[in-house]
């Protein structure tokens, strides 16, 4: 069956969503994700929205599960890319995403999720990418 | 005066149904020119629509049409099931009304998206909605 990959980036796990989701996919997401959380230990999770056209009630509860799911085990979710279209049409349509962090772009995520995380992990980080 | 400009259908029984579904949709609101915020409006009302014949009816068909009234042109669409109906109506309207343990965001909020919504339904035999989003509208 079909998979969205899901990249380790030293304590963060990266999820790129290049398909509009059908739901078994969505769901297999799910749990792929809360199982990779579980099994690394990550601390913060990624989800790059940014080719997603369409996020309607079925999506955005799913991202809502994934933020939830993974805040109990103690790490972080930020959605990040969303298009200007589909932020308009989520708020029109009334899913507010309560508990889901957004930002611009990855960076932005990945800083976001840096601040959140506090210092020692932060380090953590440093050794796997930050090589300036 | 409402023209119909083109019309075209589709089965949804199948949750696979529901993206090819939202693509048609795209096609002709891509085609008639219309601008991205609305499409993805109408392409979200839609699947919002397509997802509740799926869960509640076991699917239907979806009837989608270009329509012009003057100088303004639009994509209007029809999902039509043969499932149980809708009893209370203006319940089922209702931000947060689900029998379906969900949000109940679908009906309320796809009228919201769009610039028409007309909604009917005869427990027992079925449910008819449909939507038109103007191009400009
Ligand atoms: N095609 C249909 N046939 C029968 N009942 C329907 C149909 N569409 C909606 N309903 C009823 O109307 C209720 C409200 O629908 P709505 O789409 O607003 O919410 P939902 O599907 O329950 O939740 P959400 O769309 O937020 O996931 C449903 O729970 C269901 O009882
Ligand atoms: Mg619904």
């Amino acid at each position: 069956m079909e998979k969205i990959p899901i990249l380790r980036m030293g304590s963060f796990l990266l999820v790129t969503i290049q398909v509009d989701l059908y739901d078994r996919l969505a769901l297999t997401l799910e749990t792929d994700l809360i199982n990779m959380v579980h099994k690394t230990g990550a601390r913060g999770v990624l989800i790059d929205i940014s080719a997603v056209s369409i996020v309607d009630s079925f999506m955005g509860r799913i991202l809502g599960n994934i933020a939830s799911m993974t805040r109990v085990l103690d790490a972080e979710t930020v959605v990040v890319g969303m298009q200007p279209a589909v932020a308009i049409t989520l708020i029109e349509l009334g899913l507010s995403l309560s508990g889901v962090y957004t930002a611009l772009d990855v960076e932005r995520g990945m800083s976001l999720l840096q601040t959140k995380l506090g210092p020692n992990d932060e380090l953590v980080d440093d050794d796997a990418d930050d090589t300036e | 005066m409402l023209t119909i400009l083109s019309k075209d259908s589709m089965t949804v029984t199948r949750e696979q149904d529901v993206v090819p579904c939202r693509n048609r949709v795209k096609e002709v609101a891509v085609k008639i020119g219309m601008g991205i915020v609305n499409q993805t409006k109408l392409i979200t009302a839609a699947s919002e629509l397509a997802r509740n014949m799926l869960r509640y009816a076991n699917g239907g068909q979806v009837v989608i049409e270009v329509v012009s009234k003057g100088r303004e042109s639009g994509v209007r669409l029809t999902f039509a099931d043969k499932g149980p109906g809708i009893a209370d109506i203006n319940l089922a309207m209702q931000d947060g009304y689900s029998t379906g343990k969900s949000l109940g965001l679908g009906l309320p909020g796809t009228k919201r998206l769009v610039n028409e919504f007309d909604l009917k339904s005869i427990v027992g035999q079925g449910t008819t909605i449909t939507i038109l989003k103007w191009k400009n509208g």
